[in-house]
């Protein structure tokens, strides 16, 4: 493994190369911009969660003076969604609304406040139809349906999968458990609210759309179906984003709207959400109901699991259906798990569409799976460190649900954050109220499989160098704040022997730059940065042949280093950077270089089987310690320890502003983050009543960065912006077991939850609040997958072991 | 129509002149009316300190300021840190201890850090995270701007010397 040392400006602690723009408040994000002309859209929500839209009257607010143009869902009834398989919104309601905020008609006027005033203008009428706001509710309530697809009533999607033989697991197993737990839905909440501004070229029938998107390239396709425009027709720009984290990686209603509006009117249009209509505009966590069933050995061993989830998904498919997969994919990742049962179920609810949020349906289950754990060692009396150790995954290991993992830091993950956290002077021996947790996880570096079917590279980097030593690169990747236009910087950089700032970005137009799919499931620096280095070694090998030739020093002797190309042996006999590019462009023309990627071909041949395989995977192991009130039900953290097994760092200082992000995001998640409701209404769509952690509660975070030099990996390298999120949930929750003695199996732990569970203790009765049961739902048979052959020659049954051995 | 009203406005030093309606925010003239676009909006009814601008060295949400108000008085936004091209120094912090990461709350923060500086040049950890508290960031945990307000500080002393 070479080592961090050995690189010019991989593993150095540079500033982000958008630092400079964001310092000064030059960076223009979506919201800045405007244009000549540029008139303002409004988008009327519905006020019903679940009604028929009988009528519709637009007539007085077409008639006030300034109003452009006023839109309903007959003007774009065309279906999509980001899944191929749900194409169920429209970007206006048609017929039906399904939950509080779904944009009904939009309107373009010459200001804000017209356009406001023209929203009050529109008059529908509708006839409510009854509500379904829970997952129990959708499982038992047939009728009214939320949509006409699905297997039945309300229910979106059904899982149901068998790996190895689980009830033989069980029956060979010394302990069974099971546990129930609840996890609460809660939204990414952005510090930007999405904006979108479209502008018709009516000469050239030409769509720009600048938009805060994670996501341009699927923009690009939802806006060519629905607007029925050919895709060399529109543009999709993403302009740096205000933080995303999920949130902005659907096609949505806004973006839809502007463009409509624009091709009507023939004048820019912008439409940026208010606060309120980002909450419903959502896309975040799933609720989601769960249940856990283990068996194992006496010494700790794992023999099956069947693992159950319940999603909210609320009003419309969004991510849903990965969602659903999520929560039983990864289990296998952490753990070795012999046997694996996973039957998933998502439900329609008359709520603001969940979707993928950071974690992306992994933090819910590594929530129950990492208590569950906690409980078996408690049960087995085994520390709970040690249980753990002892079903580790390792390197090069093959899951028995085809998944197949290559580097794995996972144990030295553990050993870390237990040594630095002083774990074996803490766990029981702090004093009543204090605590410390532990949980482990993992996280995939990007999809395996495109959102959309086809065997194209899921992401592309050109480089252009001229006669000044300039280099261009052009990619699609979206800097949503995670780094990713340093990343790409810093890849060539390194490469070519320049440093990050001298590289020249293009980035996230549809016009300009080759694709890149887009800035979710944690798949940039493993793609973009596995394009990039491709494109930049293309284009260094025409550079040092070009030197070779002038300096008379074989092209293997040459080095790329502090702007300079150079002799390794006589490091005097050197060319500078735009000396070598010169004469490459006399000998070849111009340099230009391509480079593309592709994840390795997927294992499993099962239905869900695109769900869970990933060039790579991250690893995570935390402690929490906390500090908790019996008196008030506050629960404090006081610090996390968190270790990353993140390949290798490109540039330290990101990683670790990734996992600081991270810790809060999940601190947040875990003690006080809802996005909950009342009488069929969002209980809090705003920031001051939404809670989230404020520079007052945010605790240290000691980040240990692991690397294990991937060898899928750009320059080994691993994702950081999602997988340091699920470990410190639980690891949180396990700390207020240790504190206090109860479990709170229901997030967030906020103190009425902890007041009510110390007072069952009081009472001598259980010491816990969580969900009482599931839903009594039969599942389908699971589909039995047969375990790769990897893993049965690492696994032979039990009975042939026992020959073996005697 | 709104009823317009003419204003004076000083900003970051610049005198500027302009009608606007009077129900009209800084923030909104700030951003629309100037083209001072550093300064963003996060929820427009004073919830996240995202909008903060300087009102005579003081923070100030300008969403919750009409623009009216700020008549006569000395505004300073993101746009006014750098003074003759050259960064103040919590604008060099923030870069280079990745204190910005999606960089919008970024200059809610960086007109706060510079406002606190001014006033307690050496702060306590417990002074910046008071005199932040009001200002919520999504990406960074807020870990690395307490570092960055810090090592700003450190430089602006060793400099005051």
């Amino acid at each position: 493994m070479a080592r961090t040392k050995d690189f010019s400006v991989i593993g150095k602690p540079l500033p982000r190369v958008d630092a400079w723009a964001k310092c000064t408040g030059r960076a223009q994000y979506a919201d800045d911009l405007s244009l000549p002309r540029m008139a303002y859209g409004k988008l009327l929500p519905s006020i019903y969660p679940h009604a028929l839209i009988q009528h519709i009257d637009i007539s007085q607010a077409e008639r006030l003076s300034g109003v452009l143009a006023v839109i309903t869902g007959e003007s774009l009834p065309v279906k999509y969604g980001i899944m191929p398989s749900t194409q169920d919104e429209t970007a206006l309601a048609v017929g039906k609304v399904r939950y509080v905020g779904e944009p009904v008609a939009a309107v373009a006027a010459i200001d804000e406040d017209i356009a406001e005033e023209a929203l009050s203008l529109i008059h529908v009428e509708y006839e409510p139809l009854k509500p379904i706001m829970s997952i129990e509710e959708a499982v038992t309530v047939k009728e009214p349906r939320i949509h006409d697809y699905g297997p039945e009533g309300n229910i979106h999607k059904l899982v149901s999968l068998e790996f190895g033989d689980v009830d033989a697991g069980f029956a060979e197993a010394d302990h069974v458990r099971e546990d129930v737990f609840f996890y609460q839905g809660n939204t990414h909440l952005p510090m930007e609210q999405h904006s979108a501004l479209a502008q018709w070229n009516p000469a050239e029938e030409k769509l720009t759309l600048w938009s805060s998107t994670q996501t341009a390239h699927y923009v690009h396709r939802a806006l060519a179906r629905v607007l029925q425009l050919p895709e060399h027709k529109i543009r999709v720009i993403a302009p740096p984003v205000g933080g995303g984290f999920g949130g902005k990686d659907d096609p949505f209603s806004h973006e839809i709207c502007a463009a409509k509006l624009s091709m009507i009117t023939g004048r820019p249009i912008k439409i940026t959400l208010t606060r309120e209509e980002v909450f419903y505009a959502h896309r975040g966590r799933h609720p989601v109901l769960m249940w856990v069933k283990t068996g194992v050995k006496k010494n700790g061993k794992i023999t099956a699991m069947h693992f159950k989830s319940f999603l909210d998904g609320g009003a419309y498919g969004s991510y849903g259906i990965a969602s659903t997969y999520y929560t039983g994919a990864l289990q296998t990742i952490t753990y070795k798990i012999p046997a694996y049962r996973f039957q998933g179920m998502r439900v329609f609810t008359n709520k603001p569409p969940s979707g993928p949020k950071r974690g992306h349906g992994t933090p819910q289950p590594r929530y129950a799976v990492e208590l569950h754990m906690d409980k078996l060692a408690q049960d087995l009396k085994i520390d709970p460190i040690t249980l753990r150790l002892r079903n580790l995954t390792g390197p090069n290991h093959m899951t028995v649900n085809w998944l197949k993992i290559t580097s794995n830091g996972l144990k030295k993950c553990v050993k870390k954050v237990v040594a630095a956290s002083g774990w074996k002077d803490k766990y029981r021996k702090l004093p009543l109220g204090k605590g410390v947790g532990f949980a482990c996880s993992t996280y995939i570096c990007g999809a395996g499989l495109p959102i959309y079917w086809n065997d194209m590279p899921h992401s592309e980097v050109q480089i252009k160098i001229d006669r000044t030593g300039t280099v261009t690169a052009f990619s699609g990747a979206i800097d949503i704040g995670q780094g990713s236009d340093t990343v790409l910087a810093t890849v060539i950089a390194e490469v070519l022997g320049l440093y990050p700032q001298d590289i020249k970005l293009v980035t996230a137009d549809t016009d300009l730059t080759p694709i890149d799919l887009g800035s979710y499931s944690s798949r940039v620096t493993m793609m973009m940065g596995n394009a990039a280095y491709e494109a930049a070694m293309k284009a260094r090998k025409l550079i040092f042949k070009a030197a070779s030739e002038k300096l008379g020093v074989p092209v293997k002797n040459l080095v790329a280093k502090e702007r300079r190309i150079f002799d390794r042996e006589d490091p005097k006999r050197a060319l500078s950077f735009a000396e070598a590019a010169r004469l490459a462009e006399t000998r070849f023309g111009l340099i230009g270089a391509v480079g593309s990627y592709k994840p390795p071909k997927k294992m499993g041949n099962y239905k869900g089987s695109g769900v869970g395989p990933s060039p790579a995977y991250s690893f995570s192991a935390c402690v929490a310690q906390v500090d908790c009130d019996s008196e008030t039900g506050a629960v404090r953290v006081e610090k996390i320890w968190l270790a990353h097994d993140i390949g290798r760092a490109i540039n330290p200082i990101l990683v670790e502003g990734q996992i600081e992000g991270s810790v809060y995001m999940a601190l947040g998640e875990v003690l006080m983050e809802e996005q909950i409701f009342r009488k069929n209404l969002h209980k809090i769509p705003s920031l001051l009543d939404y809670k989230s952690l404020t520079f007052k509660e945010m605790p240290p975070v000691e980040s240990i960065l692991i690397e294990t030099d991937e060898p899928r990996g750009p320059f080994g390298a691993k994702e950081a912006g999602q997988g340091p999120l699920n470990p410190v949930i639980p690891a949180v929750a396990n700390a207020v077991y240790n504190a206090l003695g109860i479990r709170i199996e229901e997030i967030p732990i906020t103190p009425e939850k902890v007041l009510k569970a110390l007072e069952e203790k009081a009472k001598g009765k259980l010491a816990r609040v969580g969900p009482d049961g599931i839903p009594d739902y039969k599942f389908p048979d699971p589909i039995k997958v047969e375990p790769p052959e990897e893993w049965k020659q690492e696994h032979p049954p039990v009975s042939q072991a026992a020959e073996k051995v005697g | 129509m709104n009823m317009k009203e003419l204003l004076q406005l000083k900003v970051n030093g610049e005198l500027h002149q302009l009608t606007a309606p009077v129900q009209k925010t800084l923030l909104e003239v700030l951003r629309e009316d100037l083209q001072l676009t550093g300064t963003k909006h996060g929820c427009e009814v004073g919830e996240c300190g995202t909008c903060t601008v300087l009102i005579d060295g003081e923070p100030v949400l300008s969403c919750l300021t009409l623009a009216l108000q700020a008549q006569g008085h000395d505004i300073t936004t993101v746009e006014g840190l750098e003074q003759n091209g050259t960064l103040h120094p919590v604008q060099i912090a923030f870069a280079e201890r990745g204190a910005a990461q999606c960089g919008y709350c970024t200059p809610g923060m960086l007109v706060i850090a510079k406002a606190l500086l001014d006033k307690h040049p050496s702060p306590s950890r417990e002074e910046i995270r008071e005199a932040l508290s009001g200002n919520l960031c999504r990406c960074t945990g807020y870990l690395k701007i307490i570092e960055a307000v810090e090592l700003a500080a450190s430089r602006l002393t060793s400099t005051r010397g």
